[in-house]
């Protein structure tokens, strides 16, 4: 049997380099464009058929338009990426239909960069090589110094300037196997070659061949291709992404989301012909608990371990569900490897259902998510059509097919019991458990359940090993972790980082601080679920247990930045009516508890509270938490119970002063007109809406306190700053 | 229970009735399941479809699905109401979501919603008098590096200011009128 999969596995890489030969693309200029919800929202769409229009009446034929998932670099979308051969690749952002002719007659045409537009300002476009040191947290920690240093010196003392070489010190390159500490690897960009320093001299022969001769070094090659490899070659040269490590996100922003014959020139699935070829399922499970990879959607539990007790059930029909029910507000990973990487997604999806050797597996996905169903979709008939996927997988002779399920915008739909019944075609109300799905689940057959990113994780683990991915973390968990940067922060955006990397490094580092420089103030993590970290605690690693710790959760990934300017009792109540909102009515704690937790939150934003509220609030808050049926109702009550714990100061303020410092809460606040700074243009009485600000031309207006709505209309628009929010 | 087994005498005429109701694609969807096992479990499957061909989940459409689907009546509305995605009442021409995701609400989301329900004089969850525009709050759209964002149909526009809101509604009050004119024209 082992050599039919084998065989059907050569057969498929074969077919695919000839397929891709035969496009003959190669050494082309290729124009990368990003293609996922969000960058279509930001207008890649317009960018594609503009790019096209110029190839086309240029008449060129070197130049290829390709598409790819998304990066994750929300913020600055639509990137393009323009990969000249032997040149550095060029990223731009926020390219729209002008720039594109910019950049297609000057870096196209001519050859030259547009310096401006260039992502992040990354790279100096005549800087011919770069060097990334890999400065990961076990890479080459025993050196005495840093080889990066030295790497600086030497360079100097060769009177190499920074206008020529430039030097970067990067997150873990995934290489590392075995020779841990006392080596670095060192990534040559454009070159796309990897080199292992391990003291001063290979460092100097690193000077002296590669920058001064331009002569490659084979005594210190990698010849073996890290994961990361691939995505540092791209986007080596910006902070934002050479300070992640991209595992469960390895491809996205560099394949075709729609092409399975690229998923398998990148070594798609070849983790599934490994495991079907040792035609043992327990080697899966064994290679799965190795890793120590905890469950991605917010429980932690150990997905070997899970499968493990799927797979000794007596009952023969078992099911494997994909939860992509991703409803948290703010948090958009799921959506993103759904979207950029949906091979990955089946591939690790079919690798678990053979561990547990189920017959059918589900994707359950929110139906908001049109664009990553449509992938999904594609991804599952092109599987199909290719015996990759129904019955006699790969010429194994087991047969698993696949199939999608829509969600239809139920949050409490993501705790697996509700799941379950949804995919019934029910209520999506959940259950009590025990019995837990791997015993009884779908239709009353053993059902394991994972989150899309821990199935994106499973090829990778059985590519490079369950103990490799085991060291990319913790002790306690393994592998790196997703998470959705967003609110006050510079750089929003995916971010995939190694467990165990402190918060401050993903704001600070990756994220390139908070917005408008203002002082940090907390970070949310886990949605809705979770609760808040306060920025003196921005040290802490992020884990699963530490994360428990603090009173927040690490939830599905998504996390806010938040600043001074942000209130968190209104935080606090905006995630508590989203709780509220949710709340499927079955079990009382939740229903009620939520409804009158939300009530008192509202008495005291709006300057009504008592300071006895805040433990009835508390007592209401553990009554939730400890009584709820589910995860959601149990969950609900962490944004309160952890902004009291660390920010109690500011209900006591809202309370007893009426105050709120942030100057969030409406009824807190008020508009006053700075009479010196006013020139009375008159802009403010024109806009207001309910005509309550006075005063003649050229005069100091005035606000009618009592008449006034609050609306910040007078605030916004004064171009004097004379409006003042007090 | 099949319908074949129980021996009612009007089946056909119910049957005709409900397939007159719906869709040819909706029909033979929900024929097909049929056959397949639990098939009940297609029923917000098969909603979806009615959804997107009607806009909404109108009763009559409702009682045909659970005659046609032979799942009660009572169930098929109990699924209908537990889903947020799901519509009992006709929408305006344009749909507009407003993200009230926790990027968009940090970033202001709330002042854009408040300046939308004025300029269109209408809450969340309700259409104005020209049936040109519906109102609604979303959960994460999931751009959240654009934040605050709103959905026009099945267009995003952000960052959204509540001025630029203004400017958008005026650019699809503009669009409803244009085949108007040409209307006119012919």
């Amino acid at each position: 049997m082992t050599n039919t999969v084998t065989e059907f596995y050569k057969a498929l890489t074969a077919k695919v380099d000839e397929t891709l030969k035969a496009q003959g693309d190669y050494g082309k200029i290729v124009i990368q464009i990003g293609s996922a919800t969000c960058e279509n929202a930001a207008g890649a769409v317009d960018v594609m058929d503009e790019f096209s229009k110029h190839i086309q009446s240029s008449g060129r034929e070197d130049i290829v338009i390709h598409r790819t998932g998304c990066t994750g670099r929300c913020s600055k979308e639509p990137i393009v990426g323009v990969h000249v051969p032997g040149k550095m690749p060029v990223k731009y952002e926020r390219v729209n239909r002008d720039v594109v002719h910019k950049i297609f007659t000057s870096h196209i045409q001519k050859g030259l960069p547009l310096a401006e537009q260039i992502l992040d300002g990354s790279i100096d476009p005549d800087q011919q090589l770069e060097f990334l040191f890999c400065e990961g947290r076990r890479c080459g920690v025993d050196a005495p110094v840093s080889y990066r240093e030295i790497f600086e010196r030497k360079l100097k003392e060769a009177g190499v300037g920074e206008d020529k070489v430039r030097i970067t010190a990067a997150s873990c390159f995934g290489a590392c196997q075995g020779q841990c500490g006392s080596r670095a690897h060192v990534l040559v960009r454009p070159l796309r070659t990897l080199y292992s320093v391990s003291s001063e001299a290979d460092v100097d022969l690193l000077v002296q061949k590669q920058v001064l001769k331009h002569e490659e070094v084979p005594s210190l090659k990698v010849t073996d291709k890290p994961i990361y490899q691939e995505f540092f070659d791209l986007y080596g040269d910006v902070s934002f992404f050479n300070r992640q490590s991209r595992v469960a996100m390895r491809n996205s922003g560099i394949l075709d989301p729609e092409s399975l014959d690229e998923y398998v020139k990148f070594g798609g699935f070849k983790a599934l012909a490994t495991s079907l070829g040792k035609n043992d399922p327990e080697w899966v499970i064994n290679e799965v608990l190795k890793a120590k990879l905890r469950g991605r959607g917010g429980g932690g539990f150990l997905t070997g371990k899970k499968w493990q007790m799927a797979s000794q059930q007596p009952e023969k029909t078992r099911y494997l569900i994909c939860n992509g029910d991703e409803g948290d507000p703010g948090a958009f990973m799921d959506r993103g490897m759904l979207e950029s990487d949906p091979y990955s997604i089946v591939e690790g999806m079919m690798i678990g259902a053979y561990a547990i050797q189920a017959c059918k597996g589900f994707y359950y996905i929110r139906a908001e998510y049109p664009l990553a169903i449509k992938r999904i979709q594609n991804a599952i008939e092109k599987c199909r059509a290719a015996g990759i996927l129904g019955d006699n997988v790969m010429g194994s002779g087991w047969s698993f097919d696949l199939e999608i399920r829509l969600g239809a915008g139920a949050f409490v739909c993501g705790e697996e019991t509700a799941l379950i019944r949804s995919i019934e075609g029910e209520r999506g109300q959940p259950k009590v458990r025990p019995p837990y799905p791997v015993v009884r689940g779908l239709w009353g057959k053993p059902t394991a359940i994972n989150n899309v990113e821990t199935f994106a994780n499973i090829p990778a683990i059985i590519n490079y090993g369950g103990d490799w991915f085991a060291s990319i973390g913790t002790e306690a968990s393994g592998g790196t972790k997703v998470f959705a940067l967003a609110g006050k922060v510079k750089h929003t955006g995916l971010v995939e980082v190694p467990l165990g990397t402190p918060l401050k490094k993903v704001v600070f580092d990756i994220g390139g601080g908070v917005q408008d420089d203002l002082p940090l103030k907390a970070i949310q993590t886990g949605g809705p679920a979770g609760g808040f970290i306060p920025a003196k605690w921005a040290d802490m690693e992020v884990d699963f247990d530490p994360l428990a710790k603090a009173g927040s959760i690490m939830g599905s990934g998504g996390m806010i930045v938040l600043s001074d300017e942000d209130c968190m009792v209104d935080i606090s109540k905006f995630y508590l009516s989203f709780t509220q909102e949710e709340s499927c009515g079955k079990c009382t704690p939740c229903r009620e508890g939520t409804t009158r937790m939300l009530e008192i939150l509202e008495k005291i934003t709006s300057g009504k509270g008592e300071l006895s509220d805040l433990d009835r609030l508390e007592r209401l808050a553990r009554l939730c938490q400890q009584t709820s049926l589910c995860g959601l109702g149990r969950a609900a009550p962490n944004p309160i119970l952890s902004s009291l714990k660390h920010f109690r100061e500011e209900y006591i303020e809202h309370i007893v002063e009426k105050r709120c410092k942030a100057k969030k809460c409406v009824a807190l606040i008020h508009y006053e007109i700075n009479a010196e700074a006013c020139i009375g243009c008159t802009v403010c009485a024109r806009n207001c809406p309910v005509e309550c600000i006075s005063g003649s031309r050229k005069e100091p207006h005035v606000i009618n306190q009592e008449r006034c709505i609050k609306c910040g209309q007078c605030f916004e628009v004064c171009r004097f700053d004379a409006v003042e929010r007090v | 229970m099949s319908h074949a087994a129980a021996n009612t005498d009007n089946w056909a005429e119910v049957k005709a009735a409900a397939e007159a109701v719906l869709p040819e694609h909706i029909v033979a969807f929900i024929e097909q399941n049929a056959k397949n096992a639990h098939s009940e479990s297609q029923l917000i499957a098969i909603l979806h479809l009615v959804q997107s061909h009607f806009g909404y989940l109108g009763q009559e459409q409702m009682h045909a699905v659970a005659q046609l689907a032979q799942i009660p009546y009572a169930k098929v509305t109990g699924v209908a109401t537990f889903y947020h995605y799901f519509r009992l009442q006709p929408r305006g021409k344009h749909i507009i979501n407003v993200c009230m995701g926790t990027a968009c609400y940090v970033k202001g989301a709330d002042k854009l919603s408040q300046r939308l329900m004025d300029e269109l004089g209408i809450h969340f969850g309700e259409t104005t008098k020209d049936m040109m525009f519906s109102l609604e709050s979303t959960r994460c759209l999931g751009t959240c590096g654009l934040a605050p964002v709103i959905m026009v149909d099945d267009q995003v526009y952000g960052p959204v200011t509540p001025a630029e809101a203004s400017i958008i509604l005026e650019k699809y009050l503009k669009k409803g009128k244009l085949p108007k004119a040409s209307e006119a024209k012919a």
